[in-house]
C-alpha cells in the first residue's frame, strides 16, 4: 500500500442501520491540521477501532463526536440526528470513557456514579450501581473516595460511568490501558456482553491490537488526520500480507515517518 | 437556555457533586467560615477602637462591620462560583460533564447556586458571632439586607462567570485573576467610605459598579436611618447589564474553548 487511501464514506450502506456517520470532518487548529476531512460510517452493534499512532487525530475526532471539540467543517450524525443540532439530545444516549478526563477523587465511586446518574436521567439509580458495581467487581470499591483507588480500578470506575446511563453508544479511549492482563480479559468480556445485550455501538481508540484484534468487526487506520485504511482486522492483515495487526499498524505509522523524513 | 424536565434534575446534580464535596471534608467546611469570623472579628476591634475616637463612628455603630460582612458576600459570592467552576478543572471533570445532556444554562445556574449556599454557609456564623461580640446585627438593615445580598452576591457572580470563563479559555494560568479582580474593584466599591470622596472621574467610574450603590445605601441606613429605593433600583438595573455581560463573556469564552480543543486538556 503506498498511496494514502483517502477517506471516504461507506456507499454501500443500502437499508443497514448506522449509529455514527461523519462527512468530510475537518479540525485545524490555526495551521495545524489535526483532521483532514475524514469521513466514515459505523454500523449500529459494531465494535469499530480507530487506530493510529500519536498526534493521528483520533482523540480529536472523539472529542468533536463528544461535542467537545467544535470541527472546523464537516458533519457528524449520531444516532440519525446532526450533533450540531442536537447535541444534548444525542449526548443522553451515549457515554464515553478516556484518560483525558477524571472523575472528582475526593468523592467516592458511589457518589460519582449518583451525581452520573441524575444527569443522565437513570431511572432506579440505586439498582443499577449496584449492578454495574457487580459487573465490574466495584462492590467493595464503591464507598471509597476514588483517590484512594490504584490506576486499574479507577479505570473500572471510569467504566462504570461509561455505562450508568445503558448507552447505545459508547466511545471509549484506551479502556484497557490501565489494567492487568486478567482484568482486562474480563472487561473485554464485559463489553462484549453489554454490546450483544444492548445492541450497542461500540468506537474505541486503543494501542492496543491484540484488544482491538479480538473486540472490532472493523478498523479505521489514521494518521496525520487522515484516514489511511480500513477494513475488518483480518483483511488489513491479508491486504498487508501480515501475521498481526500489530504489524499493519507499524507498517501504516513507519510509512508516515518516512514520508515525514523525505520531506525534511 | 431551553429547559425541559431533565432540568431541575440535572442542575440538582452538580449542587449534590459540591455538596459531596464541602460535606465529606471538615477542612473545606471550616474554610468557608474561618475567613468571615476573623474579618469579622479584627474589623469588629476597629470598629469599637474609632467609636471612641470620632463621634462619626460613635453615631454610626457598626457602618465597618456591616461593611466587612456584606463586602464578603460579594467577595464569597464571585470566589465561590469560581472555585466551585475550578473544582471541575482540578480533578478534570469538566469534559465529563459537559458531554452529558446537561446544558450550559444550567450548568451555570447550579453553580450560582452553589455559590450562595457557600456564601450564606460561611458568612451566617459570622454574622451570629457579630452580635455576641460587638452587639452589631447585620439583621438590624432589616428587609433591605435581602436586597443588599441579592444585590452584591449578583454583581459577585458576574465577575466569577467572568473569571471562570478566563480559565476555560486560557487555562489554570489565568486562576490568580480570580482573587485579584474582585480587589481591584474593592476601591470603586466604597465598602468603608462613601464613594463622594473619590476624585470625579473615579467617581465616574463607580457609578457603574451596582456594589457602590448598596454600600452607600447601607451606610444611609445606619447613619442617617434612611432607605435608598432609588439606590436599590439603580444597582437591580445595573446588575442586570453585569450579570448579562458575565453569561455572555462566559459563553464566548466556552466557544473559544471548543473550538481550540482545550475542554479535554484543562486540569492540573
Amino acid at each position: 500500500m503506498d498511496a494514502i487511501i483517502q477517506s471516504e464514506p461507506n456507499r454501500n450502506e443500502g437499508a443497514r442501520s448506522v449509529a455514527i456517520r461523519v462527512d468530510a470532518l475537518t479540525k485545524r487548529y490555526r495551521d495545524i491540521v489535526a483532521v483532514d476531512s475524514i469521513s466514515f460510517a459505523v454500523d449500529t452493534g459494531s465494535f469499530t477501532a480507530l487506530l493510529g499512532g500519536n498526534g493521528a487525530g483520533k482523540t480529536t475526532t472523539i472529542a468533536m463526536l463528544l461535542g467537545l471539540v467544535r470541527p472546523t467543517a464537516g458533519r457528524i450524525e449520531v444516532l440519525g440526528k446532526d450533533i450540531a443540532h442536537s447535541a444534548k439530545e444525542v449526548l443522553a444516549q451515549m457515554n464515553f470513557q478516556s484518560p483525558y478526563a477524571d472523575l472528582p477523587r475526593r468523592l467516592t465511586v458511589r457518589q460519582n456514579l449518583a451525581i452520573y446518574a441524575r444527569l443522565y436521567a437513570v431511572a432506579h439509580p440505586r439498582e443499577r450501581i449496584e449492578l454495574l458495581a457487580k459487573e465490574l467487581d466495584l462492590k467493595a470499591l464503591l464507598d471509597r473516595p476514588l483517590g484512594e483507588l490504584s490506576a486499574g480500578q479507577r479505570t473500572r470506575a471510569g467504566l462504570a460511568k461509561a455505562f450508568i446511563n445503558r448507552p447505545a453508544l459508547v466511545l471509549l479511549d484506551e479502556p484497557t490501558a490501565s489494567l492487568d492482563p486478567d482484568t482486562a480479559d474480563w472487561v473485554r468480556a464485559f463489553l462484549s456482553r453489554y454490546a450483544s445485550e444492548a445492541n450497542a455501538t461500540f468506537l474505541i481508540a486503543s494501542h492496543n491490537m491484540l484488544e482491538v484484534e479480538r473486540l472490532c468487526d472493523c478498523v479505521l487506520m489514521m494518521r496525520e488526520g487522515l484516514i489511511v485504511d480500513r477494513g475488518s482486522p483480518e483483511a488489513l492483515i491479508e491486504k498487508y500480507g501480515r501475521k498481526t495487526l500489530e504489524e499493519v499498524f507499524l507498517d501504516v505509522a513507519r510509512k508516515g515517518a518516512r514520508k515525514e523524513e523525505a520531506r525534511t | 437556555m431551553i429547559a425541559d424536565q431533565g432540568t431541575p434534575r440535572r442542575i440538582g446534580a452538580v449542587i449534590l457533586r459540591h455538596w459531596y464535596l464541602i460535606a465529606g471534608s471538615w477542612p473545606r467546611f471550616l474554610d468557608l467560615t474561618y475567613w468571615p469570623m476573623v474579618q469579622m472579628i479584627l474589623w469588629g476591634f476597629i470598629q469599637t477602637f474609632l467609636s471612641r475616637q470620632s463621634s462619626y463612628f460613635a453615631q454610626a455603630g457598626g457602618i465597618l462591620l456591616g461593611g466587612v460582612m456584606l463586602w464578603d458576600v460579594l467577595f464569597r459570592g464571585q470566589i465561590g462560583l469560581a472555585i466551585s467552576f475550578f473544582e471541575e478543572v482540578y480533578s478534570r471533570n469538566l469534559g465529563h460533564l459537559l458531554a452529558t445532556p446537561l446544558r450550559i444554562g444550567e450548568y451555570i445556574t447550579a453553580l450560582t447556586i452553589v455559590s450562595a449556599i457557600r456564601t450564606f454557609v460561611g458568612l451566617f456564623p459570622a454574622t451570629l458571632a457579630a452580635i455576641w461580640f460587638f452587639g452589631f446585627s447585620l439583621y438590624s438593615l432589616g428587609l433591605s439586607l435581602g436586597v443588599f445580598f441579592f444585590s452584591l452576591i449578583a454583581f459577585g457572580w458576574s465577575i466569577g462567570l467572568f473569571v471562570a470563563g478566563l480559565v476555560l479559555r486560557y487555562g489554570l494560568g489565568a486562576e490568580s485573576f480570580a482573587w485579584a479582580v474582585i480587589f481591584a474593584l474593592a476601591p470603586l466599591c466604597g465598602v468603608y467610605y462613601p464613594t463622594t470622596i473619590l476624585p470625579n472621574w473615579v467617581q465616574a467610574v463607580s457609578a457603574i459598579v451596582p456594589a457602590s450603590y448598596i454600600f452607600n445605601g447601607m451606610r444611609a441606613i445606619l447613619v442617617d436611618h434612611i432607605v435608598r429605593l432609588d439606590f436599590m433600583l439603580i444597582a437591580a438595573g445595573l446588575n442586570v447589564v453585569w450579570f448579562a455581560l458575565g453569561i455572555a463573556s462566559f459563553l464566548i469564552f466556552h466557544t473559544q474553548a471548543r473550538d481550540r480543543g482545550m475542554l479535554l486538556q484543562l486540569g492540573e
